[in-house]
């Protein structure tokens, strides 16, 4: 038998969920990147709450309750000021915003307007420079100081 | 009922593999019996397009959280470290950060040098050819000449500096003080039929390269190819004892769930600190009514964990990110006791590199530092491969009062009660983690860095659980004694971090594995009398 807490969410959850990810990543015309309202990005955190799903229902309804059950109507001063305290909260709030998240900087638009690629580490891995080790040269004249036992 | 073996070993992480490696030259029938799987290279995280989400999922540092079936459950709700592990083929060796440091030779005497705690029975020097062994079978790298840590010769190069490391390295420069390259148990080149390092990132939720040396790519293929036997998904639940109070094998649940009774001649538990004090609690008899090999009361005592802050800021010049291992440099500077400071023993500074593109994000919820809403996008691209921090490494001494004990309510999925975790952090380590965190802020802002935030706890579980069987030759003071052996039961031996005294301000893992191989030997020299 179904956990209540473990039942997807519903519509008005979504809808909630959708204005929550809204203001906290807002859609920014000028660096050309969705919010994390937008509908690709909302299906991929919909569907990857997994585990998590419990925390973020309580974390969306609390949201709710401190807005008196209506946070989209807030204005956006009010909805960013709510959503920083509850975050800052912990516990299921920052559940919410992992997944949130975990979803944005994975969406293939938001990674090129970072200037990555949108891919997995492997297998193609990355280059990363030797640097200079002539910056070890110093350390190198130093003489041994650790700890001598006999 | 099973064939005997001659030997059982109990968990194929760091230590079981080692030991059983070492052991298979005997040509006695060994049999490991481990509660987790095979991972596949295929399984780990970074073949995914979700690979940062699935660090806080199924390959969570923190059993509770991971939750696989495989997991036992912890209740670490009255500590503020919270227990770190892994179960399968490799065990945490599958999900280390792969930092390679060996424990000191001061710290094998703290009660001779500084006065606290206990000396070991053994001293780095009785441990040095081990170390090395343990170096080529895992493959360590680094660069040799160090003169804060004793001479070693890791058979591969140190990862690159890159920028982040270099950065570091002129910050150092600048202040006087020590670094050098860590060593790593990462393959730089070609090694042993590892493919060496492609830098994937952040090596701790698994190496999908191979690259990142975990037994079940090191040791275990060897001791398989020689005889030894290891069958995954058979949790342990007791080990039993005949009527002359020896070891007489041990009851566990194999894959389909059945229990099973394993006989064996001789016993190796190899679960680390807190599956291993859980094991020998669980097993208390009539003639061992306070749980097996606890003659002295101190199975589950003097828990040690490495508190470990973190300091972190941004700079300005773009650094590595994320795309490299964390591992960098590390520094002992401030390694030894200095008597000018208001606490004893000291710490390792650890080096890291930056972090993926949702980490960065992640990390950040709770810090006050990136702001949700419109001003998020513009901060949020000042911090991306712009971060830089700093690990503090603290010694951790021995107290009782630091234990695992059996929790009351709380079962496995077999029914077998859970650990439970009661730990403080103590008045010596808080002032050095303070001075650590100081220096650290100290470094930081010598290499530019501003908007500094030290998480003393929050990201505080390295998943270092030593001290709870420690060693000794008192009987009455110790729960093995120098060679690993039980001093209550003969066949009985422990070759994880749990037989440790003290713990050092470094990772554990290369010296458990040390300390394995050595009571391996031990056993071995001693095979015609070894229940003497």
């Amino acid at each position: 038998m179904s956990n209540a807490a473990d039942i997807a969410f519903s519509d008005a959850e979504v809808r909630a969920l959708r204005d929550i990810a809204g203001t906290m990543i807002p859609a920014d015309a000028t660096l050309g990147v969705p919010g994390a309202d937008d509908p690709a990005i909302m299906a991929d955190i919909v569907k990857s709450l997994g585990r998590d799903l419990p925390d973020v229902r309580a974390a969306v309804a609390a949201v709710g309750a401190k807005a008196n059950g209506d946070f989209a109507s807030l204005d956006v001063d009010a909805r960013e000021k709510l959503l920083s305290e509850h975050i800052a909260s912990g516990g299921a709030a920052s559940a919410l915003a992992r997944v949130i998240l975990a979803a944005y900087y994975r969406d293939d638009r938001v990674l090129i307007s970072l200037g990555m690629e949108p891919r997995p580490p492997f297998p193609k891995g990355h280059v990363v420079e030797q640097g200079d080790w002539s910056l070890l040269d110093p350390v190198r004249k130093r003489a041994p100081f650790w700890r001598k036992d006999r | 009922m099973n064939e005997r073996v001659d030997v059982l070993i109990i968990g194929s992480g760091a230590s079981g593999a080692a030991v059983a490696w070492s052991l298979a030259e005997t040509k006695m029938r060994i049999l490991c019996l481990e509660q987790g799987d095979w991972i596949k290279s295929t399984d780990f995280p970074a073949n995914g397009r979700d690979w940062e989400a699935r660090r806080f999922g199924d390959f969570d540092i923190s059993p509770n959280s991971r939750g696989r079936d495989t997991d036992y459950p912890v209740n670490d709700a009255n500590s503020l470290m919270k227990i770190a592990n892994f179960n399968g083929v490799g065990g945490g060796t599958v999900i280390y950060t792969a930092h390679w440091p060996r424990m000191h030779p001061s710290d094998f005497k703290v009660r001779s040098l500084d006065g606290v705690a206990d000396d070991w029975p053994i001293d780095y020097w009785t441990l040095e050819r081990f170390f090395d062994e343990n170096d080529r079978m895992m493959g360590s790298s680094g660069l040799a000449g160090d003169p804060g840590v004793p001479p070693r010769n890791p058979p591969m190069p140190p990862l690159p500096l890159g920028r982040t490391a270099a950065l570091y390295a002129r910050a150092m420069n600048k202040l006087g003080w020590h670094w050098w390259p860590s060593d790593t148990s990462i393959a730089t080149r070609p090694y042993e039929g590892r493919a060496q390092c492609i830098n994937l990132g952040h090596c701790t939720p698994g190496c999908a390269q191979g690259a990142k040396a975990s037994t079940d790519i090191t040791y275990w293929p060897l001791a398989i190819r020689a005889g030894v036997e290891l069958r995954t998904r058979c949790r342990v639940r007791e080990i039993t004892t005949n009527e002359h109070g020896m070891a007489s094998g041990a009851i566990y649940y194999d894959a389909d769930g059945q229990e099973r009774f394993q006989p064996a001649e001789v016993v190796i538990v190899a679960c680390n600190g807190v599956g291993t004090p859980r094991l020998l609690l669980n097993s208390a008899s009539a003639r061992f009514p306070n749980g097996l090999a606890n003659s002295s009361g101190l199975v589950g005592k003097n828990l040690m964990l490495h508190p470990w802050p973190v300091v972190s800021g941004y700079v300005e010049d773009e650094l590595d990110g994320g795309r490299v291992p964390i591992t960098s440099l590390w520094s002992k500077q401030f390694y030894e006791t200095d008597p000018q400071r208001d606490f004893v023993r000291g710490y390792t500074l650890q080096f890291g590199r930056g972090t993926g593109p949702a980490t960065e994000a992640i990390s950040n919820i709770g810090t006050g530092r990136l702001p949700w809403g419109r001003a998020h996008h513009r901060t949020y691209r000042t911090m991306l491969n712009h971060r830089v921090g700093i690990g503090v490494a603290c010694e951790d001494l021995p107290e009782e009062h630091n234990r695992v004990t059996l929790d009351p309510v709380l079962k496995d999925s077999h029914g077998i009660p859970a650990p439970k975790i009661d730990y403080t952090i103590s008045e010596n380590t808080r002032r050095m983690m303070e001075h650590g965190i100081a220096r650290a802020e100290e470094i930081l802002t010598a290499a530019g860095a501003t908007r500094l935030h030290a998480s003393r706890t929050v990201l505080n579980y390295p998943g270092h659980l030593l001290g709870t069987c420690r060693m000794g030759d008192d009987p009455d003071r110790s729960v093995v004694n120098a060679w690993g052996r039980s001093h209550d039961v003969k066949n009985l031996f422990i070759v994880d971090g749990s037989i440790w005294v003290t713990s050092g301000g470094v990772n554990p893992t290369s010296t458990i594995q040390a300390l394995a191989l050595y009571v391996a030997d031990q056993m071995k020299q001693r095979l015609a009398t070894l229940f003497d």
